[in-house]
């Protein structure tokens, strides 16, 4: 159970904190569906070409960067409405991906297949937490990357500049910060993430890709970031309580008991929806969401 | 050190309509990294993409065929988008409308067409504004962001169709999960012998008319206009702009829904998982591209249908993957949206 928990919640913690990256510079980044789409893709084209899983990972990582930047030149350098530019990137990057899909692959049979991450064993004396101490190397990152990108919005220098951006940019414009720089660094990062977390579910947990691998979870995440309260702290609980209500579906799946497990799967948006509704008073959305900025 | 930054200059009139021309070549530029990427030859390429299917009256009747529900998603979008609620529900309002459509066909056998045309049509429209009712009190309530909701509605409308068609409305003869068929009294006229063409072309048409109508010769589009360019001043020239929203918010959703109904009741006949294959997010696509104006709609639908039957012949002929059209579509969709921006600013050298 806790295994597939860590498993499910995983891609979406990687995706989750690249959101919260976004929206805390002020910008709704609905092309992450569709970053973590070419993020799998990319990341299992090139351990399938290479033979290497990591370099599938640094390249999902890029081409998510590469996508960042892309809504980076939409959203703040043109200062085009920010929803429909994110669904521009997310139907883009998807066609490209199903595209190179075909060109590279063409209508295979059976899916080309790569040899996926193992799991590893870390602190393999304390029996009692064994199994949740066998994980994917990348479940470990994921983990490890909450900390510290609460440090790097909450502590330094540069975490300040995005949370200024997000909040009140003309007051950060006032105090010398690049407005338009720090914005699409943020984003740059985001699409980073995104790929990444996409790249995990075609190198660690399925060693595949097929079309509909996403299936919705750039989604969760963006609703896991209002659920989070733009917390980094907040995303990882909200991925494991994501992550558990799935692994415990799938489990009574098993048991064959007669549940229709689609309620569950709607579950979490749902229960969004009315959290945005409850909390949506004392939500602390960044000021300046959704607002192009632009010096007058 | 000079450095550019975009100024507020709007380009002279004669410049807006050509905008979407203009953002046509520029993808079709782009797009040639790709054709080169397969090693087709370009020219080649977009001839079997823009000029083939008017060749033959198949692709051609396809063109329309395919055009048919983006009439109606395009529509749905560009409404609400004039009045300021940024609707990213089509997706989901259609599937409503598709799942009504399932169920009156097949509640509606024995009737006569008379009956179960209009109750489709109605019931479609219906399916699309519940669906669409949620985000839109949340909005005017509670002030609840739209767009969030719509886009989180559309993920769970996929849910409760996968446990229809997984339980209660499973068709027992087929190995699909898909709903019985419908009544053949429900279904769509054919406008065309042996085609796949529809009912739903006229409906879309008559739509766009509709609402061209509402936005520019009624005191309503009047008030949604002022409500989308500033809500606070329709507020002070007396506009109930919360009624105004709620309104165009529904009215976007019921539209929407009728193009799941056209989809059911002239193409699939059944409730199938993932019917609307992006058709709602297309729409966004086309009233982008038709820049929120009715008839620019339609043009719009026309001109992604053709983008859609195209990547077919392309596809079939040359061997390129059919994804390519819908690589050429969001291209276009981010290209328009820059290039929009640029007629109405100018790049500046400052410093």
């Amino acid at each position: 159970m806790i295994a597939a928990t860590l498993r499910v919640a995983t891609p979406l913690i990687f995706g989750t904190l690249g959101e919260v990256f976004s929206e805390r510079a002020g910008i709704l980044n609905l092309g992450i569906e569709g970053t973590m789409l070419i993020g799998a893709f990319v990341g299992f084209a090139t351990a399938y070409s290479t033979g290497s899983l990591w370099l599938g990972v640094a390249a999902a990582c890029l081409v998510g960067i590469i996508a960042g930047l892309l809504m980076a030149v939409m959203t703040v350098y043109l200062g085009v409405n920010q929803h429909v530019s994110g669904l521009g990137i997310t139907l883009f990057c998807t066609g490209l991906a199903y595209y190179a899909f075909r060109v590279i692959f063409g209508t295979p049979a059976n899916p080309p297949q790569i040899q996926p991450f193992g799991q590893v064993e870390i602190l393999s004396g304390i029996t009692v937490l064994g199994p949740m101490l066998r994980q994917y190397p990348l479940t470990y990152y994921a983990i490890v990357l909450v900390p510290l990108v609460w440090w790097v919005l909450y502590r330094t220098n540069f975490g300040l500049k995005i949370r200024a951006v997000g909040e009140n940019p003309e007051a950060a414009d006032a105090a010398g910060i690049n407005v338009y720089r720090i914005r699409a660094y943020a984003l740059m990062i985001a699409g980073g993430f995104m790929g990444i977390g996409g790249a995990f579910l075609t190198l660690s947990t399925l060693g595949f890709f097929t079309f509909d691998i996403i299936a919705g979870r750039g989604w969760v995440c963006i609703a896991l970031v209002i659920f989070a309260n733009w917390n980094p702290v907040r995303v990882l609980w909200g991925s494991f309580i994501f992550g558990g209500v799935s692994a415990l579906q799938l489990r009574l799946q098993l048991t064959g008991i007669k549940l229709p497990y689609e309620l569950f799967l709607a579950l979490p948006y749902l229960v969004t929806i009315i959290a945005l509704t409850i909390a949506n008073r004392n939500a602390a959305y960044p000021a300046a969401l959704l607002k192009p900025y632009r010096r007058e | 050190m000079s450095k550019l930054r975009l100024e507020k200059a709007p380009a002279p009139a004669w410049v807006r309509p050509i905008i979407p021309l203009l953002a046509i070549l520029v993808t079709f530029i782009i797009t040639l990294v790709f054709i080169v990427w397969v090693k087709a030859n370009p020219l080649h390429t977009y001839y079997y993409f823009l000029i083939a299917p008017f060749t033959s009256t198949v692709t051609l009747i396809e063109l329309l065929v395919k055009a048919t529900p983006l009439f109606l998603t395009g529509a749905a979008v560009a409404f609400a988008f004039r009045a300021g609620y940024y609707n990213i529900g089509a997706e989901g309002q259609l599937t409503a409308g598709a799942i009504i459509g399932a169920w009156l066909g097949v509640a509606l056998e024995g009737s006569s067409a008379w009956v179960a045309l209009p109750a489709m049509i109605v019931g479609g429209f219906l399916g699309g504004v519940a669906w669409a009712l949620i985000p839109a009190l949340l909005r005017v309530k509670l002030k609840v962001d739209e767009v969030v909701t719509t886009l989180l509605m559309n993920s769970v409308i996929v849910f409760l169709v996968s446990y229809l068609l997984n339980g209660p409305w499973r068709d027992p003869i087929s190995m699909w999960p898909q709903s019985p068929d419908i009544a053949e009294s429900a279904k769509f006229i054919t406008l065309l012998p042996r085609s796949r063409l529809h009912f739903g072309f006229i409906l879309g048409i008559i739509t766009i008319l509709v609402i061209w109508f509402i936005i520019s010769r009624t005191a309503f589009g009047l008030k949604m206009r002022a409500a989308g360019s500033s809500a606070e001043a329709a507020r002070f020239a007396g506009v109930d702009v919360e009624k105004t929203i709620l309104f165009t918010a529904l009215a976007s959703g019921g539209i929407a829904g009728l193009a799941g109904v056209g989809e059911v009741a002239g193409i699939h006949f059944h409730l199938i998982q993932g019917l609307s294959s992006n058709l709602g997010y297309t729409g966004i696509i086309v009233a982008t591209l038709g820049s929120l104006n009715p008839f620019g709609v339609g043009i719009a639908a026309l001109f992604i249908g053709l983008i859609d039957t195209g990547s077919l012949t392309v596809s079939r002929a040359l061997g390129v993957p059919v994804y390519l059209g819908q690589v050429v579509q969001a291209a276009l969709l981010l290209v328009t949206l820059g290039m929009f921006l640029l007629a109405n600013y100018r790049l500046k050298r400052e410093g």
